[in-house]
């Protein structure tokens, strides 16, 4: 559950005058007593345990897969064909697998969470907008192993019967993307769970860079006059634009690293099909399925390399999406 | 636009109150003592249960906190006495990088780490990977936590005399208990459920296990291979943990948000 959206201040010692923060920390260590010296070491030595135990995680999982970098090179990436028993390694049904069950999800989860954001800061009245908010919060803790066996037993026969199997049978023939057989388990499952997962998260995003939006902004657009409509749509809204779309693009972050539910419902088949009616797999679902049992060097090494890969694409990911709510937060004043 | 925005509102909240509806109607009626004290039964028999695997979780989740929080809660003190620094900021931006690594890259790399060092799967390294889960998130509410601790407090401690470090943890800390704790619940909460980092280090067993050498079963674990087993006894059983360790984990997250209730909070 998200906890609560806090302002950012200079540190707690900058209240007093003189230089903050830190710095006042190692001021005081040319005359400080020797306990608050070894304190202040303790402390840099926490800080520094994390990026260091990231810089960590990210050379031996680099390391790991080094064997396989250097035999199959830039080739891992562009082949399609996955057969260990074969020695064959290409990562490419993965990663179009991963890209395209997460856009989707993005794609179904975006409007949905946008309009959530703005109902719960905007619109709703306060006795609606508390159960709804807390409903959201519970979604956002359920376990990803529930929402799989959830997908399954429910989500998956209800996804092939209501909805593959009448779309197949009316647009199968002119759209590729609706072509049958209907299987169920799916691309489609995996982006419609997804989706389910990731809304109360960019939700929650939404909601904290809406609420970030300053009074006075909000005022002058209804003081000249707009309706609450006008000012939600032409004043709050693109004011807050850079922070929804990082909290969409850290949406993107957790779908795309999403592993058991996905794996669940997906079908778990490495294809390239245009078809989202058709199984597909994800980078995640075949580092959960096949890393206990790979057997040989090169085989772990292929399956170290796609963990690599999804490491450096969630980096990415993550890192442009803090930018763009650190920003916005950084406009209005806040830090 | 209110309607439009209500309809995604509602949207929203469907999902939650089919899985809920699910959990309840196919989890109760597996669910009993047998179910929560008992070793798996063997294919194709009835009855047993996941008493091994709530154990397991138990055990997993407390060693994840012996070794994560004593760092986290040290690496939040850091951010929030560092503030604005450079290094606090490529600390605090790490940290939230790290918050958004798959799970299960955190497998792979304690696989890489512990558990080939190791030899075998172990309770040890499904501690290590839930702990390294765990960093991130309490770093970072811990941080947000101190600073909602008033100056004042702070200055009144060393107005008085006291070093830097007894300010810090016998007036800061105490004042901003409630909200870290809260934090940690929370946290706790969250790695109860996850499964991916536990797959190849913990790993899971069939039987009661001590020793923090051996593999050892966990709830989320045994929960998904009942679910994608082809056994309709499982399936059930699956429902039944499922609910169990929503339980669990509500339980916790929701006395943290209810229960504990810091003076300081914004709201």
């Amino acid at each position: 559950m998200a906890m609560q959206p806090v302002p950012e201040q200079a540190g707690v010692l900058a209240a007093a005058p003189g230089p903050s923060g830190w710095a006042r920390l190692r001021v005081r260590r040319s005359g400080g007593n020797v306990a608050d010296r070894i304190y202040a070491a303790c402390l840099l030595a926490f800080g520094l345990a994390i990026p260091a135990l990231f810089a960590f995680i990210l050379f031996r999982v680099g390391m790991s897969a080094l064997p396989a970098m250097r035999e199959f090179g830039l080739g891992f990436i562009t082949s399609s064909r996955w057969n260990p028993v074969e020695g064959e390694f290409g990562a490419l049904p993965f990663i179009f697998g991963t890209v395209v069950s997460s856009l989707l999800a993005i794609v179904l989860a975006v409007p949905l969470a946008i309009g959530l954001a703005v109902f719960l800061t905007e619109l709703a009245p306060r006795w609606l907008a508390a159960p709804i908010g807390f409903a959201t919060e519970l979604l956002a803790a359920i376990p990803s192993v529930i929402y799989g066996l959830w997908g399954i037993f429910v989500l998956v026969p209800w996804l092939r019967e209501a909805i593959q199997q009448p779309l197949a049978d009316r647009l199968g023939d002119t759209l590729a993307f609706f072509r049958g057989p209907a299987y169920g388990s799916s691309i489609m499952a995996g982006g419609v769970i997804l989706a389910i997962m990731i809304v109360p998260f960019i939700s929650a995003v939404s909601r904290e860079v809406l609420a970030a939006v300053p009074r006075d902004q909000r005022e002058a657009a209804l003081a000249l006059g707009a309706t609450r409509w006008e000012m939600t749509w032409q004043v709050a809204l693109p004011y807050a634009l850079p922070g929804i779309i990082g909290a969409t693009i850290l949406g993107l972050g957790r779908a795309l690293g999403e592993t058991m539910a996905i794996t669940m419902v997906i079908g778990n088949r490495p294809e390239i099909t245009a078809s989202l009616f058709a199984p597909g797999y994800t980078m995640a679902s075949v580092l959960a399925n096949e890393f206990a049992e790979a057997s040989g060097d090169l085989y772990l090494a292929a399956l170290m390399e796609i963990g690599l890969l999804l490491f450096g694409i969630t980096i990415i990911v993550n890192s442009i999406a803090r930018f763009l709510v650190w920003r916005v937060s950084l406009r209005s004043g806040k830090a | 636009m209110l309607a439009l925005t209500g309809v995604a509102a509602l949207l929203t909240v469907v999902p939650l109150l089919l899985i809920f509806f699910y959990l309840l109607r196919a989890g109760v009626s597996a669910l009993n003592l047998e179910f929560l004290m008992e070793l798996p039964a063997p294919v194709g028999e009835t009855g047993g249960g996941m008493g091994n695997g709530i154990l397991g979780t138990v055990m997993l989740v407390t060693l994840a906190a012996l070794l994560g929080l004593p760092v986290a809660i040290g690496a939040g003190v850091f951010l929030a006495e560092a503030g604005k620094s450079r290094l606090a900021f490529i600390v605090r931006f790490v940290a939230d990088v790290m918050n958004g690594i798959p799970s299960i890259v955190i497998g792979i790399f304690v696989w890489a780490w512990v558990v080939v060092e190791m030899g075998h799967f172990s309770l040890l390294a499904g501690g290590v990977a839930l702990a390294i889960m765990l960093l991130p998130m309490v770093t970072r509410t811990t941080e947000e936590m101190i600073r909602l601790v008033p100056g004042e407090l702070r200055e009144g401690g060393l107005a008085l005399g006291f070093t830097r470090w007894r300010t810090t943890l016998g007036i800061v800390l105490p004042a901003a208990r409630s909200g870290i704790m809260t934090g940690v619940l929370v946290s706790l909460a969250r790695i109860a459920g996850e499964t991916a980092p536990l797959l190849f280090t913990a790993f899971g067993n069939p039987y009661w296990e001590w020793r923090p050498g051996q593999p050892v079963s966990a709830l989320p674990l045994q929960i998904f291979q009942y679910a994608i087993s082809p056994f309709e006894e499982w399936h059930r059983q699956a429902w039944a943990g499922s609910l169990v360790l929503i339980g669990l984990v509500l339980a916790v997250s929701l006395s943290a948000r209810f229960l504990i209730r810091s003076p300081y909070r914004s709201r």
